[in-house]
This record gives structure tokens, C-alpha cells and sequence, in this order.
């Protein structure tokens, strides 16, 4: 079995807005493997994006414990988690995220300049099939060729993990199949954990290990023994 | 309420920082209006009305002593409506509360009681009884410095004899509205007081029986004043005439004026700044309202609203920012209009002042205000009437970004990318960041102008206190008298050194130009009073031609080298021919200087002097004040260290007043741009920080690209700003330019570092509060927000 990188005691997360508190998460107790591939699912409000975004170092828990290795996100200032999401982790959103001022290369670059490690722009653009649009700006770009771009920016630095939250939420299943195939390439060739928010059931298919999460809990885990292309999706 | 306006409301409540930075500017701008305006507007009608209820005359001229029967021939003189002939002189003072002799200014009162020009308001008491020696009307400000009251007394020194004066009545003069000493150039009331005596007792005392040493005129409306002066000046001339003047260059009108033009200067000036910065915050501010509320917009329109109910809604919001800012700025603008007020009272002896809160000043700055912040909200609402509800609701495209020369032009330098976006967001906003630069210059232009007024008053004092009048007192002699006189003021006591001072006045022709001035006649070596070039600095020496004031021989559009004819009002009509051999700088008054020997025989008398510049030793003041106030030949007595002290402690007030408010106001400025601008670039670029801090970036990362565009704007503005207040500073000095004095264009570097750290300062405070927001930014909210 492969190294685990994340794992989890008991996470609960508290929203309090005003009067009403909200539980995202009740205890959720879990493991993620090192070069797997995950997806999440869960209905909208199952605390899915909360559980990645803790992961990611965006949000901490209210209770409980997260280790990246053998480093206690939970016990890091706000300082450490910036280093922390600089050196290991890439992520991808919903709405792409780029900086429209900057081009397709700029954009990368953005993450090259301050990583320890980096691939050149001009590679991390090849891997997801942009060779050839490096110095558009956003806006000359199809909503999936900008997914595309904010996944080169997020791998560029060599990321342990990649996490994703609905990455393909805003695309047609084309462009949809497109960024998934240039995610799973990633997973294959660099042998980074990705982990993919989705509603989507169908993208299921392609994970080594399915996490269904519901009322901020994990409900199963399933390892598929056969993964399916991401152009065998039915969308 | 209308749920519309509830909506109103509340934005206002969220957007309350960036609102009320927008309306103190446009305060700042409303409080000027309305002071200045104010003040504009009170000294100038109070000004006319009192000059046309005391029949403020129109023209003056002094003569040696000229026959009362020369009167009807100047009554005859066409447009002459009313001719009033009198005595004036000088006079020592001997009061008792004042160690230093004082010095009084004595014009006579007619045997029949009022003046038919220049009418005395009475304050209090009654005029002088027709033959009553001792009785004495006193100039309301010299009474209130002494306390003076009808019944007091002090002693005075008329044509060398002392006698006793009782004051009967304390009078306000339209000549007197502003009241300085001769030498002086701040009033000084404590030692200088003009005094209103019987004619008959100053014509017998000074020997003027049937004579008369002073006329003024009054002439009808639309008459030719530069005729009516010529001619004057024909008629007086056998009788030592020394030159008609109208009231341009009266010293108390022509203060007066200045200050009114001062006044008119600023109000031309700085209004508009404050209400083109503040069109230019509500647009930017509504842009991005707008922007963020483009599809509740496309809601509202898609609900039925129409494009004018929806611009109508921004409208107001505008308008409501405005209402605050004009609030403000009447509620300071009255309190400063009070203070303004008191300081004019101070300086201007009105017999009513004044002062009123005219509501037509604040309904015209409100009515400039409203319409300076719907002028910048209409370009941004326009875009609302643009927007049909479909694209609306959709999100926006992302904002587009080219190539351009711009990019051709960075590339060369391959900056980080991060500062890219900084350089790519000024690229792509040429006219945004040029209107945010040029708001931020204008507060260091201000700040500098107004600092520019302490260096100035600097180089006044060193150049007419330090190099030029090095003299401890000037004494006046009551009649010319030849050089030997010199050494009777040596043996007073406590003196010295004494020179004399002589000046014979005359009219100056180059080409078509003439000027009257006196002539000083200067000796070679003189110590106590000197005259430098203005641009080297180096003393000019007396030598063959004349010397002239820069001013005065731009005025005569003379250069050094040529001829300047000279002709002496109390001699014959003679032109004499004299290169002009320099130029000198002293900023008071209009000087010409000859060497006393040329100028002695050029009126073909032996020399003689008028006045005499002495150093005193200060151990024996008391001794020489009390010789000098029992002098009867000395007739006045100045001393400098008053005269410098005056100048400058009312100068350092009201310049350091001024100077707060200035900087103050200015950094209003600054705040208001540099804060609304950065809170506009935290919205538009929310996410995109958001991004980055998640990409790992750290706080301080993520600051830059947020505060860097603004201080690099800072930073250009900064330069350009101090080029603006050189600008501004030239140009005020030229609006101060008159006969009476000029002031100095003279920045320290200090000035210019002090207006840079008030605008740097003024930058940084507000960024760091946005900065504290980027600190406190949730970042998962952020990103699941759609744009």
C-alpha cells in the first residue's frame, strides 16, 4: 500500500454566522495515499469543499487534528500554511482564477517565480496541451483553455497534491473531458495526489478511491480495481 | 421607503469610509467657497459702501505749502467735483505708557467741523472745537491700543514745540482702513496713530496761515483721472507738489485691494481642484458600484424598472455623498468665515464690519458641490442606461488586456510578474492612474504653496531687515536740512552712527512708460541702508546712472544701459538724462537711487538730508527716546527692531495658520484619492489576491501588487506635484506684485521634502488601512464568490 499523506482525527468545523451555527463537518476521520487519484462526492452542503479546503491549509478546523505527512497542519500559524500551500500543494477552482492582466505564461510564471522547485511555464503549458497559447490573455481564452492554464499554474511548482474543487462545474462536457484528461496525464506522469470535488457521479469511474461525504461525514470509501478514460465518461 | 432607497441607504452604510473620505474632500472644497467668497464678497461691498458714505476721495497730492487761493483753480480743473485743501504733518509722541516715542500721523479738520471727503466716523467723544490747541481726535485703533478714552492725554512735538493734547473724540477714516507708519510695513498701533486737529491750530503752528500743504479730490463719475492728475500736478508744481496720486496708490486702498485680489485668486484657484477631485472619487467610486451591481441592475431592469428609475437610484447616492461633503463644509465654512472675520478686524478698521454669512455664498457653493458629484456619477451611470437585462445578469467577460507599445517597452526590463499586473493594471487604466496621479500632485502643489509663504517671508525679512536696513531707527526731519545736521544726531545720546537719507520726487520717462517714485540719494560707503542686485546678491554701489527696483523698471520696460529722463516734480520742468546702471531687489515700495552728489546737483542745491538712518547703542535707548521726544527738529521716529518684530510675529501667525490648514485640507486630498483608490482596487481585485494567497503568496506579497500601482502613482505624483506648487507659488507671487511690495520666489528644499512627506505620509496612512483588509480577507468566501 502507498504512503499515506493525509490523514485526519476527528476534524469538525463550525460556522457561525450570527446567530445560526452551521456543522460542516462532525468528526470526519480519513486517509489519503500518495499518487492516488480521489474524487469526492457529496451533495451541495455535505462539507466536501470544506473537508479539501483544510486540507489545503485555506481554512482550519475547529476540533481536531490534520497531518500532511508528518506535518500537523492543525497546530500551524497563518505563516506556515502560506509556506505550506507554496511548497506543496496546487489548487484548482470552479472559476479558473487567472489574472486577467497577465498572460497564459505570466500567469505560470506567477507560481515559477516564488516556487523552490519549479518546471519551465513553456513545460507545465505542454503537459495540459497549451503549447500553442502561451501568450494569449485570459480573455482571448475558451472557459476550458483557461481551466486548462490555472491547472499548468497549479502543477508548475511540482505540488505533492493537487486539489480541485469542481473543476470542470463551469464547462460543457467537451472542455469538461479535455481538463480531466490533462488532470489524470498529470496524476499519471508526475505521480502528484489529486483529489477532484465533484457533483458529478459519472467522473467516479476514473479515481482509484471514491469518498462519498455526506452531513459532514464520510459515508464509504470505494477502491475501484478498474479506472475508466476520462473520454469514456458519460456526462 | 421605497425598497430602492432602503437599498440606498445601505449601501451608503457599507460604503461609509470611502463616502466620507469623497465628501471631505469636496468639504474642504466648499469651505473655501464659502470663507473665501465670504470674504471676498464682505471686503469688497463693505469697502464701497463705506468709501461712498465717507466720500473716500479720488485723488491726493502733497505740496510744500500752496496758497488757499489756488483752490478754485483746482475746483476748475474739468471732472473735479470736490477739492478739499488741508494740513498734514508728522509728529513725535510722547505717551505714557510707551518708553519709545511714538509717532502720529496729524491731519487738520476743517473750521467747519466735517471734512467734506474722508469724513471721520466718531466712535466716541466729538470733534476738536475750532481754536482749541489741545484738543485731539484720535484714530479708533491707536485709541484701543492705549486705552484711550475722550478725556485722556498725551504729549506731543508740532514744529519743534511740546505741548499737551487732550483726546476729545476716537475716529474711524476711510483713508485709514488699513494704517501703517511711514517706513513700516505691518500697522503698528501701539506707536502710530493718526490725529485729527483744528486747522486753523496746525496752520499756526506750522506757520501755514492761508496755505495749505495736502489737497484731495473728488472727481465725477467717468472723468479722466490721468488728466485730472496731470493737471493737478501743473497747478502745484511752484509750490513743492510732490506728485498727485489716485487711489490705486493710496496704502491703505492699495493694501486693501491686494488682499481683495489675494482673495479673488484663491477663490478662482482652488475650488475647482477640490471639485474636479471630488467628480473624479464619485465616478471611480460608482464605476465599481456599478460594476459589482451590474446584475442587479439587469434584475431591476428585467422587474420593469426603467433606465432612468435605476441611473436615478445612483444618482442619489452621489447626491447624498455631496449632501455630507457641502454639510461639512458650511458648518467649517462658518466657523472659518467667524475667524476670518476676526482677523480682518484685526487688520482693517471698518467702521461696521461686515462680516455677514451671506446665503447666497452657500447656496452657490452647494449648488458647485451637488454638481460636481453628479457630474462624475453621470460617465459612470451612463453605463447603466447602456446595460440591457439579459447581458447584465450575465458575468462579465474578463477585462481584456493587449499587447501593446507598452508591453514592448517593460519586456525590455523583464520585471517579476507581480509587478507585471502592477505595471499592466496602469497600462490598461492610462486615464484612471493619470487622473489618480494628478489628484495626489495636487495636494503637494498645495502644500507646497503654502509653505512657500514662510520661506518667503524668510528671504523678506533677511533681505529688507538683515542686508538692506541694517539701520536700529530712522529720525525724521520735520523740514530738509543741510548734511551738518548729521553730527547734531551723532552727539544725541545712544547714537552711534548716523547717515542721512535724502528724496526728491520725481517722474521717471522711458518710451511711452512714466512713473512717479522719490529719488534716493545714496552715498558712496553707507552702512545702515544698502541696496542689493537681486540675482547676485552683491551690494550695489551709488555710482553715475541711476539704479531702479526690478520692478519698477519693468514697469518702465527699462534694461540697464538705457537712458532714463528724470524730471523733479518740485523744480523746473527739465528732463535730465541718466543711464540706468543696475537693477535691485528690495520688495517694498518702488525705489530709484542716485548718488547723493549727482542728485544734489542735478537740482542745483547743496545736499541735504530728510531722514537720518542711525545705529544706537541699546543701553542708551531710554536716554535717546526721551532726547528724540523733546527734539523739535526730529518730526518722526521709526524703529526697526519693532518694525521687524511686528512683521514677524504677525506673519508667523497667520502664515502658520495657514500653513495647518493648508497641509491639513491638502492631505484631505490625499487621503480621499489614494484611500478611494485603493479600496477600489482591493474590490476589482479580490480575487485575483485571493488567488495569489492561495497560490502560497504571502500577506505582504499579495500587498505590493495592491499598494504598489498606488505608490508608484505616489511617486510620480510627488515630483510632479512640488513642479505644480513652483507653479502655483510663481503665480501668487505675481498676483501679489503691486507698488506697495512684492514677495520673494523663494522654495527652501526643506519645503519641498516637508510636502513630500505630508503626501507620502498621507498615502501610506490610507494604504495601510486597506491593508489591513487584505490581512482579514477570507479567502474561501473570496473565490466562491462569481465575479
Amino acid at each position: 500500500m502507498a504512503a499515506r499523506v493525509f490523514h485526519t482525527e476527528g476534524i469538525t468545523k463550525v460556522y457561525r454566522t450570527g446567530e445560526v451555527e452551521v456543522h460542516a463537518l462532525r468528526g470526519v476521520d480519513t486517509e489519503l495515499f500518495m499518487g492516488e487519484f480521489t474524487v469526492l462526492l457529496g451533495a451541495s452542503g455535505s462539507g466536501k469543499s470544506t473537508l479539501l479546503n483544510i486540507l489545503g491549509g485555506l481554512d482550519t478546523a475547529t476540533a481536531g487534528r490534520v497531518w500532511f505527512r508528518d506535518m500537523e497542519l492543525t497546530a500551524m500559524r497563518e505563516r506556515e500554511l502560506t509556506r505550506y500551500r507554496r511548497d506543496h500543494v496546487g489548487f484548482v477552482f470552479q472559476f479558473y482564477n487567472l489574472v486577467p492582466s497577465l498572460t497564459a505564461r505570466e500567469n505560470v510564471a506567477l507560481v515559477t517565480e516564488v516556487a523552490r522547485d519549479p518546471m519551465r511555464p513553456e513545460e507545465a503549458l505542454e503537459r495540459v496541451g497549451l503549447d500553442h497559447r502561451m501568450d494569449h490573455f485570459p480573455a482571448e481564452m475558451s472557459g476550458g483553455e483557461q481551466q486548462r492554464v490555472a491547472i499548468a499554474r497549479a502543477i508548475a511548482k511540482r505540488p505533492e497534491v493537487l486539489l480541485c474543487d469542481e473543476p470542470t462545474g463551469a464547462l460543457d462536457s467537451n472542455t469538461g473531458v479535455q481538463v480531466l484528461e490533462a488532470l489524470n496525464r498529470i496524476n499519471q506522469d508526475l505521480g502528484t495526489t489529486t483529489v477532484i470535488i465533484t457533483h458529478n457521479a459519472g467522473i467516479r469511474a476514473m479515481a482509484h478511491r471514491v469518498i462519498h461525504v455526506a452531513d459532514g461525514n464520510i459515508a464509504d470509501v470505494t477502491v475501484n480495481d478498474t479506472r475508466i478514460a476520462a473520454s469514456e465518461i458519460v456526462w | 421607503m421605497r425598497a430602492l432607497d432602503k437599498k440606498l441607504l445601505r449601501d451608503i452604510r457599507r460604503l461609509w469610509a470611502q463616502s466620507l473620505a469623497i465628501a471631505a474632500v469636496l468639504a474642504a472644497g466648499v469651505m473655501v467657497m464659502v470663507t473665501m467668497n465670504g470674504a471676498l464678497r464682505s471686503l469688497s461691498e463693505t469697502r464701497d459702501t463705506y468709501y461712498e458714505r465717507a466720500r473716500f476721495a479720488d485723488v491726493w497730492s502733497s505740496a510744500a505749502r500752496a496758497p488757499m487761493s489756488l483752490v478754485p483753480e483746482i475746483a476748475a480743473i474739468e471732472g473735479v467735483a470736490r477739492v478739499e485743501a488741508r494740513i498734514t504733518e508728522n509728529a513725535i509722541l510722547d505717551l505714557a505708557d510707551l518708553d519709545a516715542p511714538g509717532m502720529g500721523q496729524i491731519i487738520s479738520i476743517p473750521a467747519s467741523g466735517e471734512p467734506e471727503m474722508n469724513r471721520l466716523i466718531l466712535r466716541e467723544g466729538r470733534l476738536p472745537e475750532p481754536g482749541h490747541k489741545n484738543e485731539v481726535v484720535v484714530s479708533e485703533a491707536f485709541a484701543l491700543a492705549h486705552d484711550f478714552h475722550p478725556g485722556d492725554g498725551f504729549s506731543i512735538t508740532l514744529n519743534g514745540q511740546k505741548r499737551p493734547l487732550t483726546i476729545t473724540g476716537i475716529a474711524l477714516s476711510p483713508e485709514f482702513i488699513y494704517s501703517i507708519g511711514p517706513g513700516s510695513i505691518m500697522p503698528d498701533d501701539m506707536r502710530f496713530g493718526i490725529l485729527w486737529m483744528p486747522e486753523d491750530v496746525l496752520a499756526a503752528a506750522f506757520n501755514l496761515s492761508g496755505a495749505f500743504n495736502s489737497v484731495t479730490l473728488g472727481v465725477t463719475r467717468g472723468t479722466d483721472l490721468e488728466q485730472v492728475k496731470d493737471e493737478l500736478e501743473t497747478l502745484l508744481k511752484p509750490y513743492g507738489g510732490t506728485g498727485p496720486y489716485d487711489r490705486e496708490q493710496q496704502t491703505s486702498n492699495a493694501f486693501l485691494d491686494g488682499e481683495i485680489m489675494g482673495l479673488e485668486l484663491m477663490v478662482q484657484f482652488l475650488p475647482p481642484i477640490f471639485l474636479l477631485i471630488t467628480a473624479f472619487l464619485v465616478n471611480m467610486v460608482l464605476s465599481r458600484l456599478i460594476t459589482l451591481e451590474r446584475e442587479q441592475i439587469g434584475l431591476l431592469k428585467a422587474l420593469g424598472y426603467s433606465a432612468w428609475e435605476v441611473s436615478w437610484h445612483y444618482l442619489k447616492l452621489a447626491m447624498l455623498i455631496g449632501a455630507v461633503g457641502i454639510a461639512i463644509g458650511w458648518a467649517t465654512g462658518y466657523w472659518a468665515t467667524i475667524a476670518i472675520a476676526e482677523i480682518y478686524g484685526e487688520f482693517f478698521h471698518f467702521p461696521y464690519l461686515v462680516f455677514i454669512q451671506y446665503p447666497a455664498v452657500y447656496a452657490l457653493s452647494a449648488v458647485t458641490g451637488t454638481g460636481a458629484a453628479l457630474f462624475g456619477a453621470v460617465f459612470a451611470v451612463r453605463r447603466v442606461v447602456q446595460l440591457s437585462p439579459a447581458v447584465a445578469m450575465s458575468p462579465p467577460a474578463p477585462t481584456r488586456f493587449r499587447k501593446g507599445l507598452f508591453d514592448r517597452l517593460i519586456g525590455v526590463v523583464k520585471p517579476r510578474q507581480t509587478t507585471m499586473m502592477i505595471l499592466r493594471a496602469i497600462g490598461r487604466w492610462p486615464l484612471r492612474a493619470a487622473m489618480t496621479t494628478l489628484g495626489i500632485s495636487m495636494s503637494a502643489a498645495m502644500i507646497v504653496a503654502a509653505l512657500f509663504m514662510l520661506d518667503s517671508f524668510d528671504e523678506l525679512l533677511d533681505v529688507a531687515f538683515v542686508q538692506v536696513n541694517r539701520q536700529d531707527a530712522i529720525l525724521e526731519f520735520a523740514l530738509p536740512r543741510p548734511e551738518t545736521v548729521l553730527d547734531d544726531v551723532e552727539n544725541l545720546p545712544g547714537v552711534m552712527l548716523a547717515e542721512g537719507a535724502y528724496s526728491a520726487p520725481a517722474r521717471l520717462y522711458h518710451g511711452p512708460r512714466t512713473r512717479t517714485v522719490a529719488i534716493e540719494g545714496r552715498r558712496d560707503g553707507a552702512e545702515l541702508a544698502r541696496v542689493f542686485d537681486g540675482v547676485s546678491r552683491t551690494e550695489v554701489p551709488p555710482e553715475d546712472g541711476i539704479v531702479l527696483e526690478a520692478r519698477l523698471a519693468n514697469h518702465l520696460d527699462a534694461r540697464v544701459g538705457d537712458v532714463i529722463e528724470v524730471e523733479f516734480l518740485q523744480h523746473d520742468e527739465t528732463r535730465h538724462r541718466v543711464i540706468l546702471t543696475g537693477t535691485v531687489q528690495t520688495f517694498f515700495g518702488l525705489g530709484a537711487y542716485m548718488d547723493q552728489q549727482k542728485l544734489s546737483a542735478m537740482l542745483g542745491q547743496e545736499p541735504q538730508v530728510y531722514m537720518a538712518n542711525v545705529m544706537i547703542d541699546e543701553g542708551q535707548e531710554d536716554a535717546l527716546f526721551k532726547a528724540v521726544k523733546d527734539a523739535p527738529a526730529i518730526s518722526g521716529i521709526t524703529l526697526m527692531t519693532t518694525v521687524r518684530q511686528s512683521f514677524d510675529e504677525t506673519m508667523a501667525e497667520s502664515a502658520n495658520i495657514s500653513v495647518i490648514i493648508y497641509s491639513f485640507v491638502a492631505s484631505l486630498i490625499a487621503v480621499g484619492v489614494v484611500y478611494n483608490s485603493a479600496r477600489i482596487q482591493l474590490s476589482e481585485r479580490a480575487r485575483e489576491l485571493a488567488s495569489l494567497r492561495i497560490l502560497g503568496f504571502t500577506r505582504g506579497e499579495v500587498s505590493y501588487i495592491l499598494l504598489g500601482e498606488l505608490f508608484l502613482l505616489t511617486a510620480a505624483a510627488i515630483p510632479l506635484g512640488l513642479w505644480l506648487g513652483y507653479i502655483l507659488a510663481a503665480g501668487m507671487v505675481e498676483s501679489f506684485d503691486s507698488d506697495l511690495y512684492s514677495i520673494p520666489l523663494l522654495i527652501t528644499q526643506e519645503t519641498y521634502i516637508r510636502a513630500a512627506g505630508v503626501v507620502a505620509g498621507a498615502s501610506i496612512a490610507s494604504a495601510l488601512l486597506v491593508r489591513r483588509r487584505i490581512d482579514r480577507m477570507d479567502l474561501v468566501a473570496v473565490m466562491k464568490t462569481r465575479e
